[in-house]
């Protein structure tokens, strides 16, 4: 039973781990701040979703699994903030005079 | 080189490189807040060569020597102190001289 | 296996630190130096102290973070600039630093084996204190006098910011609020701070037995408090209002009287009695952890602004 748990989570975070790739990837990428804020901002939400899943697997008692899924809505509604500001601020820039 | 891969060992070597980076960011850099920010990145390198100490002296159970953490702990809130200090002292730096005929409007004149 | 990792933390961390001393725009290296300090976490967890990475992604990277985004955006365009290093000279005091470098990296490899440890020393007198984490236990019990002195150097940064104020809004209110408030701001700053008071004191709670404790709890609430002032939900205090004052003030004091009640109770200046240890160090830690929060958020927020009400 613990061996598929292992099998589950390899594969969870691995897959989380090559989303957090694509998203760094296109930040290096593309040509400017709102396509790259919608690189990071995709990428990170399901990678660390992704990560987190894997990870309930090991969760040792239900009250750490809910931590987990406490730590991947907390990261998601600073990551959605400071996206949210981070474009404001570009289209600011951008329609300023 | 097996010394190096010792535990903490490799943290330690790289808070010295930390510190010498740091503090060429605060000798050269022309303006005063990255040199705030480099006083940082050497006050960072010097605790990684403390966490190197504290790794090092893991023993009877625990797996890093308390001591040496709990300093690095009092140094981090320092540090950030006296960062507070120096960016405060900046600001007021370079605010327009405005501010600065207001105050002294406000004063009281003595002499004649 | 774990090697990889730390060398690739490692490698992380020296081209990150390179990067921010390197980069010409000012915001950029800001932020490039915000994550340095989440990598530095990391690096504290691979260095098998989690409280001190706690404390350096709270406060050296997130804290330390917003004061110089702040002073970024208040100074920009009005820096003060010194003579840029000439060429040669920089390649001196590049090698100047390099020698620095390396001396401390041999003295870090020339560490005397087996390493002098007081980690047997710390687990023997733990039971006696009652607490489960023996850095708490070095914090508050073994090596209080620094923890003392290290809270009265903070209140005097404090105080030194505060003496930046003009003379004619001296006690005033500091300016946090920006000019205009984005909603997707407010609206996290209407979610965020319950659960981030709820963490705040477990950290401080939990910190006696596991990792977490008092300026980690600290630094959460301060930043609760300052996402609350930025969102103009509330605005910041006045420097001179008594209960501004009482909180910033209330932990050392009690500390003190608790470190002066030693003398009459149990061995000396603050040794603690046998049997009230635990309860003693639960209430230091809470009233210090009230006092860091206000005093962290008030670092942040800067001297006064506007002249007082009267």
């Amino acid at each position: 039973m613990s061996d598929l748990a292992d099998i589950v989570t390899v594969i969870l975070v691995g897959a989380g781990a090559l989303l957090f790739l694509a998203g760094a990837l296109g930040l290096l990428r593309f040509p400017d701040t709102l396509s790259r804020l919608h690189a990071i901002s995709k990428a990170d939400n399901l990678g660390l979703g992704l990560i987190v899943l894997g990870l309930l697997p090991q969760a040792t008692s239900i009250g750490d699994g809910l931590k987990l899924l406490c730590i991947w809505l907390l990261a998601q509604l600073s990551a959605a903030t400071a996206s949210q500001l981070l474009a404001r601020a570009v289209h600011r820039g951008r329609t300023a005079p | 080189m097996t010394a190096a891969l010792q535990p903490g060992v490799l943290f330690g070597l790289c808070g010295a490189a930390l510190v010498g980076i740091g503090l060429f960011s605060v000798v050269t850099h022309p303006g005063l807040l990255r040199r705030i920010v480099g006083c940082n990145i050497l006050g960072a390198g010097i605790f990684l060569v403390f966490g190197a100490v504290a790794r090092r002296g893991g023993a009877a159970g625990f797996a890093a020597d308390p001591v040496p953490q709990a300093l690095v702990i009092t140094g981090i809130v320092v540090a950030f102190s006296a960062s507070a200090l120096a960016v405060a002292l900046l600001k007021r730096l370079v605010e327009p001289a405005a501010d600065a005929e207001e105050t002294e409007a406000a004063e009281p004149r003595g002499g004649p | 296996m774990m090697l990889l990792v730390d060398i690739a933390l490692v490698a992380g961390l020296l081209a990150l630190a390179a990067h921010v001393v390197a980069e010409a725009d000012e915001r950029s290296a800001i932020i490039a130096f915000l994550s340095l300090g989440l990598l530095l976490g990391l690096a504290w967890v691979r260095l098998a102290a989690p409280d001190v990475a706690l404390t350096e992604i709270a406060i050296g990277g997130g804290g330390t973070g917003i004061l110089l985004l702040r002073a970024e955006a208040a100074i920009r365009g009005r820096g003060k600039h010194e003579e840029p290093v000439t060429r040669t000279g920089k390649l001196a005091i590049a090698a100047g630093c390099a020698a620095i470098s390396i001396g401390l990296g041999l003295a870090v490899l020339s560490f005397s084996s087996p390493a002098p440890t007081l980690a047997p020393a710390a687990a023997e007198a733990l039971p006696a204190t009652g607490l489960g984490n023996p850095v708490t236990a070095v914090l508050l019990a073994y090596r209080a006098l620094d923890t003392l002195l290290e809270k009265v150097v903070v209140l005097l940064a404090l105080i030194g910011v505060w003496s930046l104020a003009p003379d004619a809004v001296w006690g005033g209110t500091p300016e946090v609020r920006p000019g205009e408030v984005p909603g997707p701001l407010a609206y996290l700053a209407r979610i965020l701070p319950p659960f981030g008071v709820v963490i705040g004191v477990y950290m401080f709670w939990v910190g006696a037995d596991a990792p977490g404790g008092t300026f980690q709890a600290g630094t959460v609430l301060a930043a609760m408090w300052l996402l609350v002032m930025l969102a103009g939900l509330r605005p910041p205090p006045q420097t001179a209002g008594l209960p501004l004052r009482l909180a910033l003030a209330g932990g050392p004091v009690l500390f003190l009287v608790i470190a002066f009640l030693g003398f009459a109770f149990a061995d000396g200046f603050l040794a603690y009695p046998k049997a009230w240890a635990k309860p003693l160090i639960v209430a230091i830690e809470a009233a210090l952890t009230l006092s860091v929060a206000a005093a962290l958020a008030m670092l942040v927020a800067g001297p006064a602004r506007k002249a007082p009400t009267r």
